[in-house]
């Protein structure tokens, strides 16, 4: 008992990796901030782009999004930052991950939405168009409002997916919480510092959990 | 145009009216191999309330949905207000609020207020400020007779509350003309006559329409003229004492009987 709190719940470590995981854990949020939002505008032009539109756009966003749907994250991200050099270009490991982020979140975004697209009645197009409105203004004032509304749950839930999914960053030496956490595991040759990383991500992202089941139990009563 | 007189003959549109709000000429329209409008014709003079009847598929819907281009005609000509709907000049937009429409099935947003779905039209095509979209909406609420639930969303009216809402969305744009695809047809029977009177008023305020709809007693009571469709085709027209009273075809005939029985 006394091993296990010495190797995962020690304070002295804890004191002495702080500073480190604190910036790990700034560099996290710094990286939700950049990928939520690249995301989402991703996610609403292919959502945009399957629904309406041509026949061919259409279905070149749907290759698009099943592609990089069915392509690892940690591979995209491997391969930007470390495959493009080769070909002369060099994105940087923030770009790495802006890039390969804005690919993959817009893909999940993007099924999301247009599937929350699809759930709103035709009606309401035709009714906001038969009073004036551009197809873009009724998009923006009458459609996506109640799409949004529609897949709420799964958009908080995707949200929740991509904030974990940000700790990849590691393996492209950005130093947010995982990184760190390792950096100093290694200094100490101590456990302590994941755990404490755990801890952190858990409760960063516990309020998300309880929201999306909030959100849930409330499309079951409303239905 | 000049002439505001009442058209006291009640038939076919009258000439001495000047030119129509509404001129549709030899309208075709096809779904693959199926034609669902064969060469129609339709002229609505000001102020005139024309009422379509006829089976169900027989074109009645395609047809209003031609005169605001929610439906894309493969031939013919139709005119707005003088507006040449199917230019591609034309900017359709711009020539929709001219041209009312209310549906079937309301088609409120459901996420604003009464007032909100009156107002996004004024403020984001007729870019009027906040306050007088507030205003002139809540006027046309008010001429609906809903003053006292403008800020109910449409999950808190009833269906007839909630069609009330949609013709006050559609005529506070000040539209030329107004087509109603089975307005009453979702409602509850004792729902329906509030609608109908709305749109009493609206023809006594001399507002020209295109009803699509199953209300005989109103169309026998309000309307200048009816038009029979049938299998995509308009068979007859005329005042609705002639069309109701003796039909000229057999088919007219047969469907009046069927209406009337229910
Ligand atoms: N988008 C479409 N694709 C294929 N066929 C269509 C489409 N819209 C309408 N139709 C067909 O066109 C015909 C006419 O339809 P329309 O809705 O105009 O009839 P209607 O007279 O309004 O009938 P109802 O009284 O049932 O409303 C019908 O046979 C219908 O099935
Ligand atoms: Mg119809």
């Amino acid at each position: 008992m006394e091993e296990f709190a010495f190797a995962f719940l020690n304070g002295d470590i804890l004191r002495e990796a702080w500073p480190i995981l604190w910036q790990g854990f700034l560099y996290t949020l710094a990286l939700a901030a950049i990928t939520v939002p690249l995301g989402l505008v991703g996610g609403v032009v292919l959502a945009l782009l399957s629904t309406s539109g041509p026949r061919a756009i259409r279905l070149a966003a749907a290759g698009w999004t099943d592609l990089f749907r069915a392509i690892p994250p940690l591979v995209l991200l491997v391969f930007l930052y470390a495959g493009l050099p080769f070909a002369g270009i060099d994105v940087g490991a923030w770009g790495a991950v802006a890039i390969g982020f804005f690919l993959n979140t817009g893909a999940y975004y993007g099924e999301v939405l247009r599937a929350g697209i699809e759930s709103v009645p035709r009606g309401q197009m035709e009714a906001a168009r038969s009073t004036g409105l551009s197809r873009g203004q009724a998009l923006r004032y009458v459609i996506l409002p109640q799409a949004v509304r529609n897949v709420l749950p799964d958009l908080v839930s995707n949200t929740l997916e991509v904030v974990k999914l940000t700790s990849i960053a590691s393996v492209v030496a950005l130093p947010e919480l995982l990184f760190q956490a390792r950096q100093a595991q290694n200094a100490t040759y101590n456990a302590t510092p994941i755990v404490a990383a755990a801890v952190a991500y858990f409760l960063l992202l516990w309020p998300l959990v309880r929201l999306i089941s909030r959100l849930e139990n409330k499309a079951l009563a409303g239905r | 145009m000049t002439s505001p007189a009442p058209s006291p003959s009640r038939g076919a549109p009258a000439p001495g009216l000047g030119r129509p709000i509404v001129d549709a000429r030899g309208l075709w329209k096809r779904y693959g191999p199926l034609a669902v409008l064969k060469g129609v014709d339709l002229s609505v003079a000001e102020r005139e309330l024309v009422f379509i009847i006829g089976p169900s598929g027989s074109g009645k819907s395609t047809l209003l949905r031609c005169l605001n281009r929610l439906e894309e005609p493969d031939d013919g000509s139709i005119h707005v207000d003088g507006i040449e709907l199917l230019s591609p000049r034309t900017d359709i937009n711009a020539a929709r609020r001219r041209i009312g429409m209310v549906f079937q099935s309301f088609n409120l947003y459901p996420h604003m207020t009464a007032r909100q779905n009156v107002m996004l039209a004024l403020r984001k095509v007729l870019r009027q400020d906040r306050a007088q979209a507030e205003a002139v909406a809540a006027r046309a609420l008010e001429r609906v007779g809903l003053a006292e639930r403008m800020d109910h969303f449409p999950a808190q009216l009833s269906g007839g509350q909630q069609q009330r809402v949609a013709i006050a969305r559609a005529i506070a744009l000040e539209p030329r003309v107004m087509l109603f695809d089975e307005p009453t047809s979702a409602l509850d029977p004792e729902l329906v006559g509030g609608v109908l009177n709305v749109m009493r008023e609206l023809r006594q305020d001399g507002m020209t329409m295109v009803v699509v709809s199953h209300e005989m007693a109103f169309a026998r009571a309000a309307a200048d003229r009816v038009v029979f469709m049938a299998d995509g085709e308009k068979l007859e027209e005329g005042p609705p004492a002639q069309i109701f009273g003796e039909p000229r075809h057999e088919r007219t005939r047969a469907f009046i009987r069927q209406i009337d029985r229910h």
